[in-house]
């Protein structure tokens, strides 16, 4: 078992390299004069010259490189120009919002999307079943931002003062605001990785809300996620039904149902105990692919939203140009991504001895 | 993951008195697939939009039709004369945008943008994919760990986003966006056509091949490749879906151009009219689902009928 976990942490150091030397290059391959195109035509030539020593713009690319990966390794992803702040606070003040959004949007996917998945296959060619698959096929279809859209017309127009009225906009209520942990415990003075760590934290609303016992604030902020996590969600939604659907009908045809089948088991308990178990194992590496998915969508639906989250200031970025921000997200969103993919990975070894024995 | 074919056994008994052809067969497989039957109608009507969108669309897509036409307003609601609507209004299928131009016309020419960059971005990374994997496949040992690996290092980004990294770092262009979104499915393409090669590759028939002196440019062309044709094809028709979403997503956060009739850029100008005019946002909205649901169908519909192992 320890075998195993090495060999997957030694596969994944490469990969990580592969995707720090990716996000340099890319900042290699901008057009022009590198200083100007970061900093803006009028920057001047001082500035520059600062620019160019600052990232060893003048040094051949190797020594560039390792500049770039001391920079890394202390934690520096470069300077916002737009915010004139490092990359590092804007994430810690924003990647929250994401990872709050990401998480229900799974969340909601995975509630939905299985048992519709289980039904389909139970019930096989019913009407539940393809009503589901002709769902998953128009959701798997729909842009994220065009569903948006759609939902934050619906519930906050259509639906306009009714009880299903939902917010289209922002985190949370006007008026309402969430306590961060520091102010709650006492803890203002905490200073540098601990207070960033905290800080992080009191960003997930729906979790510091929750543990400080902040129940308005947290049905407010509870409210106004649930159309984005429905928009991000719906794609994961409909993938997984489909995937759920499919790997429990192959597991029922197998002979060891059949034998259940045949001691007289209950129906229920051959579906659930026998053939659920066995075809959802296929699904946990699913859900760890999807979350490439739902990080690229966070993009477009904080951006639909107005959500400050990594998505919005990628939006931005985009917008104003701002290269560092953009590669600074993208290297940090992707080492996220390969990260849950290798916890994703060890965990489907621990739940299936058969793959750990490869 | 369509149902089983409904067809009347009686046709198909009937049929097997002619000789078989392999490109029948497959073809009457594929039309006995109800969702690919389907995904093909929508992709034809699609086709045929943007070939002839210049006879389709009612006015110029980028003509601002404030000064030129009499009574036009900025992001007025749809207008059909048939189905009541004043005639003292100009006639607008699916209304005006904010810059008083038509968007029946411009979601007709957005098929022009949308398919072609879609078909020519999954068909470059098909091109380049097969090299790859061929190469990885069938030469084995360090080529196949080197390739490989650097493919799991662009698997390894959030496609998305891996794009938009690559636009911007090169510029905004249809061009770039289309090389953007090309890469990014490159990995794809090399790793399918790879796990190919390898099963056909211990085949008796190469083995059988290789003993009477067939080249290894051969083998790979005429023995081996010819097993990796489906899935791809499976694969590339899916992906085109994924391409068509991508460019409109890419547009839709301005790493595209602003202003030509395309699908996303259409729904990112108009993003701030949702409550007062959605349908500027719904009409191109609805077409991009259609397309990419067309190549979705097709594409399920083409591994249920092509996939022997699901054979009926």
């Amino acid at each position: 078992m320890i075998q195993f976990i090495l060999r997957r942490l030694l596969v994944t150091i490469p990969v990580l390299f592969g995707i720090i030397f990716i996000t340099f290059a890319l900042a290699r391959i901008i057009p022009g004069d590198p200083c100007r195109a970061v900093l803006g035509e009028r920057a001047t030539d001082a500035v520059c010259d600062d620019f160019i020593a600052r990232y060893g713009l003048d040094e051949p690319m190797p020594t560039q490189f390792v500049i770039y990966l001391g920079q890394l390794a202390q934690g520096d992803l470069g300077e916002s120009i737009k915010y004139s702040r490092p990359v590092t606070a804007l994430l810690v003040e924003r990647l929250p919002t994401t990872i709050e959004l990401t998480l229900l949007a799974l969340t909601f996917a995975i509630l939905v999307g299985v048992p519709l998945g289980l039904i389909s296959a139970v019930r096989r060619n019913s009407a539940a079943d393809v009503g589901t698959m002709v769902f998953a096929n128009v959701g798997v279809s729909m842009p994220v931002f065009v569903l948006g859209l759609l939902l934050a017309y619906v519930f906050a127009i259509v639906f306009k003062d009714t009880p299903l009225a939902l917010p289209p906009s922002g985190r949370l209520g006007s008026g309402v605001t969430v306590v961060p942990l520091a102010a709650v415990w006492g803890l203002q003075d905490l200073q540098g990785v601990p207070r960033g760590i905290l800080d992080f934290l009191s960003g997930i609303y729906l979790f510091s809300a929750l543990i400080t016992g902040q129940w308005a604030a947290w049905a407010d902020a509870f409210r106004h996620m649930i159309l984005p996590a429905i928009a991000l969600g719906t794609i994961p939604l409909a993938i997984i039904a489909r995937i759920t659907r499919s790997s429990l009908l192959e597991v029922l045809g197998h002979d060891y149902v059949r034998t259940a089948r045949a001691k007289g088991l209950r129906e229920n308990t051959v579906i659930l105990r026998h053939g659920a178990r066995n075809a959802l194992l296929p699904i946990v590496t699913v859900i760890g692919l999807q979350l490439g998915l739902l990080l690229s969508g966070a993009v477009l639906t904080e951006t639909v939203f107005n959500l400050t989250g990594a998505g919005r200031t990628m939006f931005d970025a985009i917008t104003g140009r701002d290269y560092v921000v953009i590669q600074g997200l993208t290297l940090v969103i992707a080492v996220i991504y390969v990260t849950v993919n290798l916890v994703v990975d060890i965990l489907y070894g621990v739940l299936d001895p058969r793959v750990r024995l490869q | 993951m369509t149902t089983a074919p409904t067809t009347a056994p009686l046709v198909e008994a009937v049929d097997t008195a002619r000789p078989a052809s392999l490109w029948r067969d497959t073809l009457g497989s594929i039309l006995r697939q109800r969702s690919a039957v389907v995904g093909l109608a929508i992709l034809g009507i699609l086709v045929f939009v943007g070939v002839f969108a210049p006879l389709i669309a009612t006015h110029d897509p980028d003509q601002v039709l404030l000064g030129v036409e009499d009574g036009v307003k900025k992001r007025a609601a749809p207008c059909i004369h048939v189905l009541g609507c004043p005639a003292d209004q100009p006639q607008h299928l699916f209304g005006t945008d904010g810059n008083f131009r038509d968007v029946f016309s411009r979601v007709v020419y957005g098929t022009r943008t949308s398919l072609p960059i879609g078909f020519a971005a999954v068909g470059f990374a098909i091109v380049v994919g097969t090299l790859i994997g061929a190469i990885a496949g069938y030469a084995a040992g360090s080529a196949d760990n080197v390739l490989m690996r650097a493919m799991d290092v662009v698997l390894a980004f959030p496609s998305l986003l891996l794009a938009i990294a690559i636009v911007i770092s090169l510029g905004t262009s249809y061009i770039n966006a289309l090389f953007a979104i090309a890469i990014v499915s490159i990995p794809v393409y090399a790793r399918l056509v790879r796990s190919s090669v390898i099963s056909a590759k211990e085949n008796d028939y190469v083995t059988a091949s290789r003993a009477l002196g067939e080249s290894s440019y051969g083998i790979l062309t005429r023995r081996i490749m010819p097993n990796a044709i489906t899935p791809i094809i499976v694969q590339g028709t899916l992906g085109i879906g994924t391409a068509v979403l991508e460019i409109a997503a890419l547009a839709f956060i301005g790493a595209a151009p602003i202003g030509a009739p395309e699908w996303g850029s259409m729904i990112a100008l108009e993003r701030n009219q949702l409550f007062t005019a959605p349908h500027i946002i719904l009409a191109p909205g609805i077409a991009i689902t259609f397309t990419v649901l067309a190549f979705n169908l097709l594409g399920d519909g083409l591994r249920d009928a092509l996939d022997p192992r699901l054979n009926r």
